[in-house]
Formats: C-alpha cells, structure tokens, sequence
C-alpha cells in the first residue's frame, strides 16, 4: 500500500519536474531571444565592446539552465551578468577609454560618423533638374510641387516637416489637393497657396528649404530650376577614407578624424585608439601635472587626516565613556550616533549652509563672539580645514560604535595583570589598549581609508573642490582630490569633455586602490578565508 | 591615627571621582552640541517663515509649517515626487539586491566548483573600485543600451536599478557567504538524504536562519541607495525623474542662502526615514559595521 503512493508520488514528481523543466527551458529560450535581439542591435550599431558583454551574458544563462552539468551557476547566473556588466565591463571599458581620444570630437563609433558624414549632401550646378511650383501656408509651411525630364510628377514636404509621407502623387481628393491644370499643377492645395513666379523669386525661405525624403532630396536652384542633392563625400571602406564629390579632395584617417592633406577637417570625428598619448600628456603637460600633485597630495594628506581625527574622537570617546559605572550611556550613545544616522549628503549640505562665510550662522557667531570672520570657501587652507572639520563630524560616531564594541571584547585579565605590575593608566592605554585594539580593527581603517580615499560626494558638494587653483588649465581647485578631479575633468571641464583622459587618470587610480585593497586583505583573513572549507 | 588618614584618603578618591564625573559630563555636553547643533538648526530653520540663511534665528519668530507648504506646492521643484522617485528605487534594487546575492552566496558556500575561488577573489577585488570612478563608462553603457532598448537605458529608473545592482553584488555577497559559512553543512546534508533538492535545502532550512544577516544588508542597502546621487544625477537628467537627494543638491546649487528654510523642510523630511530606521535598529547596523561595510 505504502509502496504503491510511493511510486505514484514518484511518476507524479517526475512529470512536475519533466514539465518545470520545459517551463523553465522555455524561459530560457524567450530571454535568449531578448537578449539576442538586443545583441544584434547593439552589433549593428557598432558597439563592438558591449556586444562582445551580451553574447557573454548569454552563453551564461544558457550554460547555466541549459546544461545539467552546469546547474550550480543557476544560482549565480543573474547576479554574476548583472556584476559582469555592470561591475567588470565598465573597469575594463575604462581601461580600453584610456587608450582613446573619447571626449569632445570624438564621442560616436565610426559606424555612427560614417553614417553622419555619408548624409551630408550638397546641390550640384548641374544634373538632373526639375520644373517646380511653390505653395505656402500662413503658418509658412512649403509644399513643392515638381516635374522631371520625363514627365513625372509629384509633390514634397520639407525633410523636417513630421510624418511619413512627404513625397506623395498629385490626385485630386487626396491630400487636400484641388482641381489640377493643363500642366499637372494643382490649382489649390487646402490650407496652402499657390506662389505666383514673382512671388515665389522674393520668397526668402524658399532656396534654403530641402523637400523630401532624406534619400531623394530636392532643394530649388533656381526660379526655374529645382534639383536633386547627392550625397558630399563618398565612402570608401577599402582604405577608409571619404573624397568630397564637388571637389575631389580625399580625406584620410588620422587618429578618429578624416584629415584632408591641407589639414581640413571632416567633423564628426569617431573614438580611435591613440595608444599612450593620454598618459604621456597627463606625464608632460605642465598645465595638467602641476594641479595633479596638489591633488594627490592633498588627496593623501585629506584621507589620513580623516582617518586619524575620527579614529581618535571615537575612540576617546569610547575609552571615557566605556566604564561600566556611567550612568546614561545608552542615552549619550543615542545622541552621539546622530551625525551617522542622516544622509551624508543632507550633512554636507547643512553645513555648506552653516559654514556660508557671509550668511552663516559659525560665521555670525564668530563674529560676534571673537570679531573674526574666516572665509571658509575661498582661502585653501581654511577651506581644507572646513572639509576635515565635517567630515570628522560625520565620521566619528563610526568609530564610536566599531571600538566600543571592540574594546569590550580585550579580556580583562590583561588589565588586571598590568596593575598588578604598576602599570598606570596611562601606559596601560598605550602598551594594552591601543596595540589590541589596532589589531583588532586594523582592517577597518583601512577600509576607511579607502573610503576616505574616494570621499568624492563631500569634496563635489561641499564646495566642489574650490577655491580653483590659478595656474592649472582644467577645472581643478585645492580642496580636490583624484576621484573629484576626474569627475569634472570627464563632465565638467572647461576644456570640454574628455572621457579618454579623464579613464587614464581613474586607471592610475584603480592601481593605486588595488594596492590599497590587497593591503587590507593581507591583514585581514578574507584571503584565507576562501581557501578554508575546500 | 590611621583611621582618620584612610578616612581622608577615601574622602579625595571620592572627590576625584566627582570631579571626573563633572568633567565627563561637561565633554559629554559640548559633544552632544557638536553633534546635534546642526540638526536643531536645520529644524529651526525648516519652521522659520523667513526663509533665508542670513538672518534666520535659532529660535524662530512667528514659526510656521509656510516652509512645508511651499514644498507641495512648487512646480518647478516636485519635492515629493523626488521622495517617491528615490523610495521606489531603494526598495527595488534591495530587494533584488537581497535575493540575487542570497542565491550567489547559497552557491560558493555550498557548492565545490571549478573556478570557485578565483571567482569570489575576483568579486573581492573588484568590490574596492568604487563604481563612481567608472562613472564615464556607466554613461556610455547605459546610453548604448538605451540607444537600442530604451526601456533600459538612460532617464529611466530601470536603467539606474540595474547599475546600482550591478555594484550592489562584491560585499553583499561576501558578507552573506561569511553568514552562511557559520551554519553547519550537517544541517543540509542530512535534508539531502531525506530527499530534499538544493531548492528545497535553501528555501526551508538556509533561508530563514538567515534573517539577522538579511535584515543587515537590507537596511545597508537601502540606506546606500537612497544617499546615493552621483550616478543618479549622471544617468537621470529629466527632473520629473530624480531622486530626492539629486533634488535637494540642485535645489542648494541655485539661490540656495534665500530658500534656506524651504530646503531645510526638504531635509528634514527626506532624512527622517533613514533617521528613525538607524535609531530604532542601532544594534543590528553595528553589527554589520564591524564586519566590514562602510557607509556610503
């Protein structure tokens, strides 16, 4: 009896997870034709780089689900594509950037400029022409009606006017289009008029207007005269270059710009690879190099500071205020965590507003109290000042909570022994406490540092990096450091955007935190951490 | 004799421990002004009908909810929208946050793979690079995915989901696998002679042992997302479509000294939620603290 439910339950559980497994193939099958199509898009669009990311992705999931021998990525396949793409990809399109001139001039694929520059057309003097007739609209909209050589006619929109049609026959009835004449001319078109020749000669809009179709666009010539444009530069993919159809000058390739021989440029340029030029300018360029040490070594300078000023007021914090037999610890504790408990934005816009030099509440306080007024904003050092000052408030109560928690966990038979050897308190601190506790919560810090290191939201929105330092050529200011200086040099610059230079900066960068990191991995146990239960 | 020096010796400890008490107390004083002075002045000024950093007082004359109304009623500055807007996503990109790390984290702490460990030092390493710092390359990602999926792409929340996601994996998941790590493998493996699949492993028995570590990076989450405003302000530039901290940043790059109380309104508001979560769940946030997350 038993058996017999056994085995029913048995067939029952296989066919459910025959048919889960159709169902979840069948998933599986639809994402793959999403992500597909997607894939093909973005192939034809020339995004070679994220095509590569996307067939990646899906060869993922598809392994992932598809192939039972592979099932233990099912559970990491969504997360792992989201990291890939999300995570890796943009280091690595940051490091292949550094190598480009991305930036202004050079901001699409050359699949996009070719398209762009193939589009550009021009009225040749002569060629096919065409007999035309005008109609305007009061609200100055043209319709112009043309016959060719042969007979045919028909009539066009501008190329910028909305819709699909804007090339259709002349039949009465349709388009509003009225009683048409002995030469093919409607004689009224609804909500346009017909312009007389000596009209239509004055019209100042009328030569300047191309009517059409982006593929077969007509512009007038003459009055008695309209043409067909043709495309300015012709394409040639064999040694990519472009020649200019009306003047036979050929245009070469020259670092994601077709150059002509006289240096005449077509624009838009495309992103090419210009090998290290990026990193040889950020090593020349006085004008670039000179504010980069100020910043590095305010951003060192910026990052220990932190460091060291919220470690201590944490810490003594905690030390004072540790001993058992206080009353209202809780109570203070719940004070004290304040400054960490609100947005750090929504912090450092406050005090932007606090520390305003003129309007300020500090200010007016000191004002009144001292007869000082220190302008926070404009003079570096009491800028930097300002900065460390928040940035300690908005740090501490971290150090607080972290070496609270880790001083109680010293055992006390160490304490004990140390007073029985007459240690003061003092030296207890310094030879017991401190030694324990750095070892304890060492990783944290540097963890911090790192933190503090790429603190870019309180040095942007504080006072953006300012005040500006006068010799340097981009926006840069003394109170920047590596991560805010990038930022603006790839937004925000007056130089105009340059991705290209601004990745060969994050990359020296990322060196210098992947140091950091294994740094910080070295003291922890995180490494061995993945070596254990194998 | 000797009675009367003990007598006075006990006397001046007892004194120096009052003096020491007073002094604590003092320190404790002037670090609770430190602390909470700007967040007094940020609510005194939220109340204030004068609306302007200059001459505001610490303690308003005429006080009044003006600040509060102006917020609901300004068009050019859809404060509430924002605070939807930054809620929404906060919310989403947690909870897949939460279940797309949960399931990685089943998998290297319980499975034995090829390439397992290269895997979790790679997430490891990768994790340290803030994202930020890629900033140009998330642009040019999501404007190319928008470009031919626009639902994706750039201006739209989804979009700013995914990559926040994509961020969201290195420490989640090493924080979670170190949790699981702790539950005995006993457990499992004795579900599995019963007859239980991986599934049925993780969602009945793994699953809701992880609640104290899930609430932490929930909350971690959450609060990281809902701060964050660079890449925000990057990959949203339709207004109707920010997030409540890219407002009120824009909000203080304008006139910000003659709307001072109007902002502060909007600070308050938008910094109570994170506020009360932080105080009410205090020990398990420290928690996670210490093992190794930094505020963002």
């Amino acid at each position: 009896m038993e058996n017999k439910n056994g085995s029913i339950g048995t067939v029952a559980k296989k066919s459910i997870s025959s048919l889960s497994s159709f169902i979840t193939t069948f998933i599986i099958i639809a994402v793959d034709v999403l992500l597909g199509y997607i894939t093909y898009q973005l192939a034809s669009m020339g995004y070679i780089p994220l095509t590569v990311v996307f067939i990646i992705i899906i060869l993922l999931i598809s392994a992932a689900f598809l192939i039972p021998k592979l099932s233990h990525l099912r559970w990491i396949a969504v997360g792992l594509s989201a990291w890939l793409l999300f995570s890796i990809f943009p280091i690595l399109f940051t490091i292949y950037n550094a190598f480009t001139n991305y930036g202004d001039g050079h901001l699409i694929s050359q699949t996009q400029a070719i398209e762009q520059i193939t589009n550009q057309t021009y009225l040749p003097e002569t060629g096919k022409a065409y007999e035309w007739v005008a109609y305007r609209s009061d609200d100055n909209d043209y319709l112009l009606w043309v016959k060719d050589n042969e007979g045919n006619t028909f009539i066009a929109r501008p190329v910028e006017s909305e819709g699909d049609t804007r090339i259709f026959d002349v039949v009465t009835g349709e388009n509003g289009i009225g009683e048409i004449d002995d030469e093919g001319v409607p004689v009224t078109i609804e909500g346009y008029t017909r312009l007389n020749r000596i009209l239509a000669a004055t019209d100042q809009n009328l030569t300047n207007i191309k009517f059409g179709d982006p593929e077969k666009t007509i512009q007038v010539r003459s009055p008695s005269e309209a043409a067909e444009l043709l495309p300015l530069y012709e394409y040639n993919p064999d040694d990519n270059t472009f020649t200019n159809q009306q003047t036979g000058k050929i245009y070469y390739d020259r670092e994601g710009t077709w150059t002509a021989r006289d240096g005449t440029q077509l624009i838009p340029g495309f992103t090419s690879v210009i090998g290290f030029d990026n990193f040889i300018e950020f090593a020349t360029s006085p004008g670039l190099r000179g504010p980069l040490v100020t910043i590095v070594t305010w951003n060192f300078i910026f990052a220990s500071m932190s460091l060291l000023l919220t470690f201590s007021l944490g810490l003594l914090i905690s030390v004072i205020y540790g001993d058992p037999n206080f009353k209202g610890k809780k109570l203070l504790r719940s004070f004290l965590i304040i400054p960490y408990t609100i947005p750090s934005l929504i912090t450092i816009l406050i005090w932007r507003g606090m520390l305003n030099p003129n309007l300020g509440i500090v200010n007016r306080m000191l004002e009144s109290v001292l007869g000082i007024s220190p302008d926070w904003f404009n003079v570096s050092t009491l800028a930097r000042i300002a900065i460390l000052t928040v940035n300690t408030w908005l740090g501490y109560p971290y150090w607080m909570l972290v070496t609270s928690g880790a001083l109680q966990s010293i055992p006390s038979d160490i304490y004990e022994a140390a007073e029985v050897d007459g240690a003061t308190g003092f030296q207890r601190f310094w030879r017991i406490t401190l030694p324990l506790l750095l070892v304890s919560v060492g990783p944290l810090m540097i963890a911090s540092f790192i933190f503090n290191f790429n603190n870019f939201n309180l040095i942007y929105v504080f006072i953006n990096g300012g005040p500006p330092i006068p010799t340097a050529t981009t926006t840069a200011g003394y109170t920047d450091i590596i991560i805010s200086y990038v930022y603006n040099l790839a937004f925000a610059s007056g130089r105009g955007v340059q991705y290209g230079y601004a990745s060969a900066i994050s990359v020296v960068l990322f060196m210098l935190i992947a140091v950091m990191s294994l740094i910080q991995f070295r003291f922890t146990n995180m490494w061995e951490e993945v070596g254990e239960n194998v | 004799m000797s009675d009367q020096v003990i007598e006075k010796k006990t006397r001046t400890i007892s004194q120096q421990r009052r003096l020491g008490l007073i002094l604590r107390w003092v320190l404790a004083v002037v670090l609770i002004v430190f602390s909470i002075f700007p967040v007094i002045w940020i609510v005194s000024a939220s109340i204030d009908p004068v609306n302007n950093l200059a001459t505001q007082k610490l303690i308003p004359d005429n006080a009044g909810i003006q600040n509060f109304r102006e917020l609901i009623n300004n068009p050019i500055f859809p404060f509430f929208t924002w605070l939807w807007n930054s809620i929404k996503i906060s919310v989403i990109t947690t909870v897949l946050t939460l279940s797309l790390t949960t399931m990685a984290a089943f998998a290297f702490s319980r499975f034995r793979f090829k390439g397992r460990q290269e895997l979790l030092k790679t997430i490891l390493l990768v994790q340290s690079f803030p994202n930020l710092l890629a900033i140009v390359a998330l642009f040019s990602i999501s404007k190319q995915i928008g470009d031919v999926f626009a639902a994706l792409g750039l201006n739209t929340h989804a979009g700013l989901i995914l990559v926040y996601l994509g961020g969201a994996m290195g420490m989640n998941i090493w924080l979670m696998k170190g949790y699981m790590d702790t539950i005995p493998r006993d457990i499992d493996e004795s579900a599995h002679v019963d007859g239980a699949n991986d599934w049925q492993v993780f969602s009945k028995l793994i699953l809701p042992l992880l609640r104290p570590i899930l609430v932490v990076i929930g909350i971690l989450s959450f609060i990281g997302t809902y701060g964050e405003f660079i890449i925000a302000r990057t990959l949203l530039t339709k207004r109707e479509l920010q997030t409540v901290m890219v407002g009120l940043q824009i909000y203080t790059s304008g006139q910000y000294t003659q709307n001072w109380g109007v902002f502060s309104a909007g600070a308050l508001i938008a910094a109570l939620p994170i506020m009360i979560i932080y105080l009410v769940l205090q020990d398990q946030i420290v928690g996670g603290l210490t093992a190794g997350a930094v505020k963002g």
